[in-house]
């Protein structure tokens, strides 16, 4: 089959390889119709999350049809049903996707040890994500081996096209989650730093909860106008003020919840000089994340505000002002979305017409155009936001 | 990491059986392996200041070479980064600097000189490779690439950004933030 694979940094080709088989009973294979560039996978095309292999299959977000199960599948799956991939492997049974933390799933990181060690405690396995994640070969590819298949996916009715459900196994949840740990109320307002297609997802999510504004924070044009068009107040960070516009929105008292849609890639400029600093730093090795959106929503804050960080982070970080935090009494929420735990509604909503998450695709292209897309979207040119590959 | 941490691949994973195109261009290829040529270069200049020196007829001058190849270490990092350009145009301006050091040493007092001529030929070809990679590199990732377009038709609320609103404003049942504890009432006396 082809698939797009990892041999380096940011050198992602379109290699033939050899087909996914059933290795586990409660396997199955997806032959993948639509899969798609997450913004996460840019920091492994960047090589900024260590443990990836030359020959590792990329891609986290993908949908398609079982062509093959396991014997242990146990009827939940068979030939033929249409499902989307979500990104987290879940087994269904452990203590935490019993208690719906399906991103914490305790059994599905094959490769635990090595999860246990950078992070004391390893998370669930994810799909084309490291070795710390399980190593598991990614879905931008014409086939897909799903483990703990009969748990792991969302089955989505005919009749609804491919870009309006794709996004169901990672970025629309991701946002939902980010603006669901804010506990939005019709008073607030919500700030969202990055509005890549994770923060595009959690303006819109944030506006379906209820939320009295949201203000979208980015320096790119094409970015702040398709999260205007969803109902929030644009904000550039390279034309004006992030703090003094936050404080005169919020009568100078700083927007009750921020989201970080950002992550460990800020954007660098001369202006603020920790984000050079972050970098410099980040080259060395002696960093691993550059924060600074994090940093910047601390202190803008309200007292007694949330922080929910939806945006990847690898390791260490440097400089984060605790004093701030704790003196202000904020609350910070964090975690890999628990995709299942929100589907079903999230669905739902599709279906009856309140959101269409396709609105976010810029760019509809081939697999073997992949790698030349990976090179777009990292650079952010030709307005590109979303990128969806058709096998 | 992946060296020292011993990971493997698991055995039932696709292997390659052909290798296709890739996002990497053969500027940014150039642009590694000047990177790499240049980090080689600042670590010789930094631990062997002293033979250079000797070698150019330049004795006395340890510190400038070393401080060159501390900017060669600088510019070489830089180039095998996502800011690949900045590294390149580092290069070429550091280029510059060579150069005209060399150039200062060509007197014809010099024993070493041709040993100098022999390294200004050199830096001169690196300074033409490093400054096709430097506008190679530039023009491929330069954001303006491709076709600016506006995107404010896109509410993503197929019944528009008031309907969402409103339907938001008549779901609470979406919200779980608890009610605030009441305070205590301690009995009087």
């Amino acid at each position: 089959m082809r698939a797009l694979v990892w041999h380096g940094k940011e050198d992602i080709r379109y290699d033939t390889v050899t087909d996914p088989e059933i290795e586990e009973p409660r396997d199955a294979i997806v032959k993948v119709t639509s899969c798609a560039i997450c913004g996460s996978d840019l920091h492994l095309f960047h090589n900024f999350i260590p443990a990836m292999l030359p020959g590792d299959i990329m891609g986290h977000e993908m949908m398609g049809e079982v062509v093959e199960v396991g014997h242990g599948v146990n009827g939940k799956l068979k030939k033929g049903d249409r499902i989307v991939v979500p990104f987290t492997i879940i087994c269904g049974e452990c203590d935490q996707c019993k208690s719906g933390n399906f991103s914490l799933c305790e059994r599905s990181n094959r490769k635990k040890e090595l999860g246990d060690t950078a992070y004391g405690h390893a998370a669930a396995g994810l799909f084309g994500y490291t070795h710390l994640t399980g190593g598991y070969p990614g879905g931008q590819a014409e086939y897909v081996r799903v483990p703990f298949a009969d748990a792991t996916h969302i089955k989505v009715p005919e009749g609804i096209p491919d870009e309006q459900l794709l996004f169901l196994g990672d970025i629309f949840p991701t946002g939902w989650q980010a603006a669901m740990n804010c506990d939005i109320q019709p008073t607030d307002t919500v700030a969202v730093w990055g509005c890549g297609p994770v923060g595009q997802m959690a303006i819109r999510s944030a506006i379906l909860l209820g939320a009295k504004q949201v203000v979208a924070i980015d320096c790119l044009s094409e970015r702040l106008g398709m999260a205007e068009a969803g109902g929030a107040i644009p904000l550039n960070f390279e034309e004006e003020s992030v703090i003094d516009r936050l404080n005169e929105l919020t009568d100078g008292k700083g927007p009750e919840k921020c989201i970080d849609a950002v992550g460990l890639e800020s954007h660098i400029t001369m202006y603020q000089p920790d984000t050079v600093l972050d970098r410099a730093k980040q080259m060395f090795m002696l960093e691993n994340d550059r924060p600074h959106a994090l940093r910047e929503m601390i202190y803008v804050c309200r007292p007694g505000g949330t922080i929910s960080i939806a945006g990847v982070y690898s390791g260490l970080s440097d400089n984060i002002p605790l004093g701030q935090l704790m003196n202000k009494a904020v609350t910070i929420r964090t975690g890999q979305t628990h995709v299942n735990r929100w589907t079903d509604d999230l669905l739902r909503r599709i279906e009856e017409g309140q959101i269409d998450p396709s609105f976010v695709i810029t760019h509809t292209v081939a697999l073997a155009d992949g790698p030349e897309m990976y090179k777009t979207f990292a650079d952010k040119q030709d307005s590109c936001i979303k990128v969806v590959m058709r096998p | 990491m992946s060296i020292f941490s011993k990971i493997k691949r698991s055995k039932g994973d696709p292997k390659i059986l052909r290798s296709g195109p890739s996002s990497l261009s053969s500027g940014d290829r150039l642009a590694k392996r000047l990177g790499w040529l240049g980090i080689g270069l600042g670590v010789a200049q930094l631990v062997a200041a002293g033979s250079i020196t000797r070698a150019l007829g330049m004795e006395g001058r340890e510190g400038l070479v070393r401080a060159y190849g501390a900017r060669e270490l600088a510019t070489g990092m830089l180039s095998l980064s996502t800011e690949k350009s900045l590294g390149l145009w580092g290069r070429v301006a550091g280029d510059g600097l060579d150069i005209a050091t060399l150039a200062g040493e060509l007197d014809r007092y010099n024993p070493k000189r041709a040993n100098v001529a022999g390294a200004l030929a050199l830096v001169l070809g690196v300074s033409v490779l490093d400054l096709v990679a430097a506008l190679a590199t530039t023009a491929r990732h330069r954001r303006s690439q491709g076709k600016q377009v506006s995107y404010r038709d896109r509410s993503g609320f197929p019944h528009g950004v008031k309907a969402a609103r409103d339907a938001g404003n008549r779901a609470p049942a979406a919200r779980s933030r608890p009610e605030p504890s009441r305070p205590v009432a301690f009995p009087a006396g």
